[in-house]
């Protein structure tokens, strides 16, 4: 199971109430305002680095780049759309809208 | 050993498709949970496996005493009442979230399952389909 969050972290609880849900072995895709999340030196940067203990989180890199955010915690996996897509093909998808 | 042999039912039960709606949005601040609510009495036709997952705001979904009267939309929340006879499984409502937002199950307007996070997740996994609203 893929679970996706697509909203900034500072002003939604959606991070922090889909990570309550994420079993070990799902993966974490963050995307659009998302991806807010994944940079370092934020407040929820321990909430993220916990969960990078248990399961694997990946970042959009074009919302990335959009947005002009660099030094993102370490251990986050960078993809692209083709990454994207061949995460969805993957796993069965639980959107955290 | 013998081969255990299912029954035509059985296979029939293990044929259908997994669906989990998750709620986890306030009943009248967005259009979510009633377009949820609908999309599940739709699906509840198809004979499928349905089990609905009350989380975060979701839980205000289920609070009972709801009037609208005065913001004039439609009050939906009774509907949930019902979703039992439309054949939907389980009401799962998250233990923490009801807490946190000060209600307890007598709040509800309905009967429920109060579940952990712990018993979710494994449950989760093993959806074929997860809508969230």
């Amino acid at each position: 199971m893929l679970f996706t969050v697509n909203k900034s972290p500072f002003i939604t609880q959606n991070l922090k109430s889909c990570l309550k849900y994420v079993a070990k072995c799902c993966p974490i895709l963050l995307y659009e305002d998302g991806v807010y999340a994944a940079v370092a030196g934020t407040t929820v940067e321990p909430m993220i680095k916990d969960a990078l203990k248990r399961v694997d989180i990946y970042v959009l890199q074009e919302d990335v780049k959009a947005r002009g955010l660099d030094n993102l915690i370490d251990g986050i996996k960078v993809v692209d759309y083709a990454g994207f897509v061949d995460l969805v093909v993957e796993h069965n998808v639980c959107p955290w809208i | 050993m013998a081969e255990e042999i299912k029954t035509d039912e059985e296979q029939a039960e293990e044929d259908k498709t997994k669906f989990l709606f998750i709620m986890k949005k306030s009943p009248h601040g967005s259009t979510y949970p009633q377009e949820g609510l609908e999309v599940i009495l739709i699906m509840a036709a198809y004979d499928q496996i349905i089990n609905v997952l009350f989380t975060d705001d979701g839980v205000f979904c289920l609070k009972k005493g709801q009037d609208t009267a005065g913001i004039m939309v439609k009050n939906f929340s009774a509907t949930f009442k019902a979703l039992e006879s439309y054949g939907v499984e389980h009401l799962y409502v998250d233990r923490q979230s009801l807490k946190d937002r000060g209600l307890t199950e007598a709040d509800l307007l309905t009967p429920v399952e109060l579940v952990d996070e712990d018993e979710m997740r494994e449950f989760i996994r093993e959806q074929d389909v997860i809508l969230p609203f």
